[in-house]
């Protein structure tokens, strides 16, 4: 009854364009963005907000990252781990050879090295395709490990080989390092994040995003209408790799403060293929959504027994929160194998056409 | 030109001068290669069968080696265990069909292989649930496995083979020779064939296509069960295997995703090239080249043959 489009006519192409045609959604997002940033920073906890929220977002754009080479491009990649690694290690090297320019920039500038190792790894996928192409993505993620290991230049030749996150400050307030508040941190994380969404919502409802998924549908086929398979791959696997390597330089500048190579390991890939997975493959939000369930369920289970006031040992929630997460999974693929944003959709639709069935 | 030297010439230099370490170099990753080939034969079968790119088989043989292992701790004795844990194998397989499988048949391979990663997860609280995470020590003896080492005077060295290097070779061997002759010439190994051509075809002629997948899944359990056991016997049985069980990726995109003699050849090249580029190239880059050597490999090989050495012809239709 409230949510329909009904009457909302457009007067130009720019308007028939937007990102938000119909005047509830541009309302919906208004609030929510209101929300994200004046009301959860004066109303929730730092424990909240730096054990859930950054986590969430970063690994949202990650997530998002990994979508658009996955869900929009039609490429399977087990690499993203080693390329947020790449964004992190970049961003480190970066603060230490250009110690005044403002961290944001770095941040920003650090996604392009990224991008440039997902170009060089995304050259073998324009000869081979589907598992056979993410075993060959995982070359990518186990030689970068090595090398952030093995390459003490990129730790500065720290003797315990992990990178610490050093203090900067814009206009004087700490955003990064020991003294960076959790809200600060938040709030830095959240505009990139933010930023970055609106992009990739442009991009992909662009021509290139177009020509993304018409290489996904049937790689020949797009070849046959002209479209550049090596471009169109090779810029996927850029954009995606320069999403991730944000995503890998916040988690360690805003978020664990000091990481090591450990922290960028394949573990990592699989979760950010789960999010997208589980939250919808070629849907943005879709991101955020598998983000949330995947980074926030373990901390909902764990507070599970604590709550129901269950002793358990910590080893055995660790074992039953892998138990329940894993049965999890399988059950939302069998419920919604297109995902979470598939049920979004599916509301949205059925909200639209309320109160009657159809 | 001194690094090319070293690239290049030192390794075969080192190789003609000590011709028993060569040997040595050889054996261990020989067995290694083995080691992943079995996984990789896991994967095989149920790839073929159901076009499940089963992530699990790797965590499948920990999982068998510990219910093996924490069935023995309970006080089972040892066959009994065994044969116990057949049994807990072929029930995984019923509940995977029941509850995985069939909701989920005719989705992308990619939704299924997440799926996998679900099992994966649920197998790993699970085990460490029941049987506890620390890790094991396989009950080698009580299965009159052989223990110890013979050594070998050969090529002017000593070059020591350890036993039960030896039996997971032969035992591998049997088993590959067992599935080639229930593939070739028993009515579920047709109905196997059948299942890994064509779906439809197969449901048409009558073939139960669940309990083919139940067949298969069971068959996988029993290959990481023996997997399980050879790998537990020569180090400890944990959760640790994990990563390790990723190296059968790269033997099977060598070998190709549906061939089983693939799985094996291309685990011997994968096992084989690791252990020499550790220890003859490894040196030079740093140590620890063995976590990518494999990856690496198997990448060149796809640039040149994209669908793995065995793999069946990749066909493409507009």
């Amino acid at each position: 009854m409230f949510y329909r489009e009904t009457g909302q006519f457009k007067t130009s192409y720019a308007a028939e364009a937007a990102v938000f045609p119909i005047l509830q959604d541009r309302i919906g997002i208004a609030i929510v963005l209101a929300g994200v940033f004046f009301v959860v920073p004066l109303t929730f906890s730092d424990f909240w907000i730096s054990a859930v929220l950054i986590p969430i977002l970063v690994y949202s754009l990650a997530a998002i990252g990994l979508n658009v080479l996955t869900g929009y491009a039609g490429q399977v990649s087990l690499g993203s781990g080693g390329f947020m690694g790449v964004g992190a290690y970049a961003c480190y090297k970066l603060t230490t050879i250009f110690p005044g320019v403002n961290i944001i920039v770095l941040i920003v500038a650090s996604g392009f090295a990224a991008a440039a190792f997902g170009a060089l790894f995304g050259l073998p996928s324009l000869r081979i395709k589907g598992f056979y192409l993410a075993v060959a993505t995982l070359a990518a993620q186990f030689f970068l490990s090595w090398c952030f290991v093995r390459v003490p230049w990129l730790y500065n030749y720290n003797v315990s080989g992990a990178i610490e996150v050093p203090t900067r400050t814009i206009l004087g307030v700490a955003v990064t390092g020991p003294n960076a508040t959790p809200t600060t941190r938040y709030l830095v994380v959240l505009a990139i994040v933010v930023a970055m969404t609106w992009a990739a919502s442009n991009v992909v409802r662009g021509r290139i995003g177009r020509m993304w998924m018409a290489v996904r549908d049937m790689d020949i086929a797009a070849e046959l209408i002209g479209i550049r398979l090596f471009r169109t791959k090779l810029l996927a696997f850029a954009v995606s790799s320069f999403y991730c390597g944000v995503a890998g330089a916040m988690m360690v500048f805003l978020w664990f403060g000091a990481a090591e190579a450990d922290s960028f390991n394949i573990d990592l890939s699989f979760r950010i293929l789960f999010m997208v997975i589980i939250g919808g493959l070629g849907s943005l939000i879709g991101a955020f959504f598998g983000a949330v369930l995947i980074s926030g369920l373990p901390i909902v289970l764990r507070s599970v027994p604590d709550a129901l006031g269950v002793p358990l040992r910590a080893a055995t929630v660790e074992h039953i929160q892998f138990m329940v997460v894993g049965a999890l999974i399988i059950f939302f693929l069998a419920v919604e194998p297109a995902g979470l944003a598939r049920l979004w959709q599916i509301g949205k639709q059925k909200l639209r056409v309320w109160p009657f069935p159809y | 030109m001194d690094l090319l030297y070293k690239l290049f010439l030192d390794p075969f230099v080192q190789m003609g001068a000590a011709p028993d370490l060569l040997v040595q170099t050889l054996w261990e990753g020989l067995v290694s290669g083995v080691l992943y080939a079995l996984i990789a034969l896991g994967f095989v079968l149920i790839y073929k069968a159901s076009g499940v790119f089963n992530f699990a088989q790797g965590i499948m043989v920990v999982f068998a080696a510990l219910t093996l292992v924490g069935l023995h701790e309970l006080g089972v004795p040892a066959f009994i265990a065994l044969v116990l844990t057949l049994g807990v194998m072929l029930a995984l397989a019923y509940g995977v069909e029941r509850t995985m499988l069939r909701p989920l048949v005719n989705q992308p391979e990619i939704i299924l292989f997440m799926a996998t990663f679900g099992l994966t997860s649920f197998l790993i609280g699970f085990g460490e649930f029941v049987f506890g995470g620390e890790p094991k020590v396989m009950i080698a003896d009580e299965l009159y496995l052989p223990g110890g080492a013979i050594d070998f005077r050969i090529l002017g060295g000593l070059v020591s083979f350890q036993k039960i290097d030896i039996a997971a070779a032969v035992i591998a061997s049997l088993m590959v020779a067992g599935l080639a002759v229930i593939f070739q010439y028993t009515r579920i190994g047709r109905a196997l064939r059948a299942v890994a051509d064509s779906h439809k075809a197969a449901l048409s002629v009558g073939i139960s296509l669940e309990q083919i997948w139940v067949v298969v899944w069971f068959a996988a359990g029993i290959v990481a069960l023996a997997t399980g056991i050879m790998w537990g016997a020569r180090s400890n049985v944990s959760f640790a295997l994990e990563i390790v069980a990723l190296k059968a990726l790269p033997v099977l995109v060598l070998g190709g995703f549906t061939s089983i003699p693939g799985a094996i050849v291309g685990g011997i090249i994968i096992g084989v090239s690791e252990k020499l580029g550790e220890f003859y190239w490894g040196p030079l880059l740093g140590s620890g080249i063995e976590s990518w050597l494999a990856y690496v490999i198997a990448l060149i090989f796809l640039l040149f043959r994209p669908q793995g050495l065995f793999g069946e012809q990749i066909i493409e239709r507009v």
